[in-house]
């Protein structure tokens, strides 16, 4: 009995060591922070629509309309966002999925022109050119999209663009989910 | 002429090598005119973690959304919030993350007590081994009667 505990340092030592393996090697990110707003309404706001482009402004009374709505800040100073417009396109396209824009920190001009070269699936975009609502919805960067469920709360949020890969994976399962 | 260059060259030497003060994130136009609101959001600004940067301060911090939660911190301050509203409002927005110092609660014992409790079991482990270990006093017993009488027939018998 007395012998084992002198396994006791090892005991601690190999517990210590998986800590730091799983902390190091899992595939963790710690800059991806967990949403403080999941489960939550959607924060009360109202923006007005981008000057010059037709698409109504949004307000989060637009958002408890009974359907699941996609939610995504976007800029067109953003490369990333860019990148992820062709996946947005689709699902609204080809998912029927309803999208909505937040333009964050953006010039109306510029806005305008990416909408134009890129094409607007949003069937409704506020301007947030202070950036002041990016702060209210926990905002880190451009671009994030956040799944709000038919009752207008947050059920999912998404930092960063949306890759093609994680649309099976982590998008359609959250609009799944949040359409029970 | 050329002792006048010299000067100039050495004050703009001594100008180069003079330590500068530490740059401020804070740009001018934050700033508000009331000092004591000015003060209380510098001082709460320390205590609010910028939520790019991991470990950096919304005070110190030249990232875009460190200015534009500074700027909400002293927009809150002039709408009249406390200081505890201020937090309440960026914890409810972005969660214990933004905090420099994280809340004591459950989830966050471990990080909170763990120095402690180890710092007492490893004083116990060292209380037990001290009080544990024969005291040397007890080994040094004498001989006793017989045992020296063999212990003397025993080094009689090697000399023989």
């Amino acid at each position: 009995m007395r012998y084992l505990l002198y396994f006791l340092p090892l005991v601690i030592f190999c517990g210590a060591g998986v800590a730091f393996w799983w902390a190091l090697d899992s595939g963790r990110d710690p800059s991806r922070l967990p949403s403080a707003l999941i489960d939550r309404p959607a924060p009360e706001f109202a923006l007005p629509p981008i000057e010059g482009v037709d698409t109504p402004g949004l307000a989060s009374g637009d958002l408890a309309t009974g359907e699941v709505t996609l939610v995504n800040v976007f800029a067109s100073w953003c490369v990333p966002c860019r990148a992820e417009h062709p996946i947005l396109v689709r699902l609204n396209k080809q998912e029927g999925i309803r999208l909505v824009g937040i333009n964050y920190q953006d010039k109306p001009e510029d806005a305008a022109r990416f909408l134009e070269e890129l094409t607007n699936p949003y069937s409704r975009i506020g301007a947030d050119p202070q950036g002041r609502v990016g702060l209210d919805w926990g905002l880190t960067g451009v671009p994030e999209t956040f799944v709000v469920d038919g009752t207008g709360r947050i059920r999912y949020r998404h930092v960063g663009p949306i890759h093609s890969s994680e649309v099976e994976s982590l998008i359609l399962p959250a609009v799944e989910e949040a359409r029970k | 002429m050329i002792r006048r260059l010299l000067a100039v060259g050495l004050i703009a030497g001594l100008v180069a090598i003079l330590p500068t003060p530490p740059a401020l994130a804070l740009m001018p136009d934050e700033i508000l005119d009331d000092p004591n609101l000015e003060a209380r959001a510098r001082a709460l600004s320390r205590d609010l973690r910028c939520v790019v940067c991991q470990n950096e301060a919304i005070d110190s911090s030249n990232a875009e959304i460190a200015r534009q939660m500074r700027l909400l911190v002293r927009e809150r301050l002039v709408a009249g919030d406390d200081d505890g509203q201020v937090m309440d409002y960026l914890q409810a927005r972005y969660g214990d993350y933004v905090l420099m110092k994280p809340p004591v609660k459950p989830e966050t014992y471990l990080l909170w007590y763990g120095p402690a409790v180890v710092l007492l079991l490893g004083g116990l482990g060292v209380a037990f081994y001290l009080l544990r270990r024969p005291k040397a006093a007890e080994a040094a017993e004498p001989l006793t009667a017989a045992e020296r009488e063999r212990l003397k027939r025993l080094l009689d018998k090697e000399d023989a």
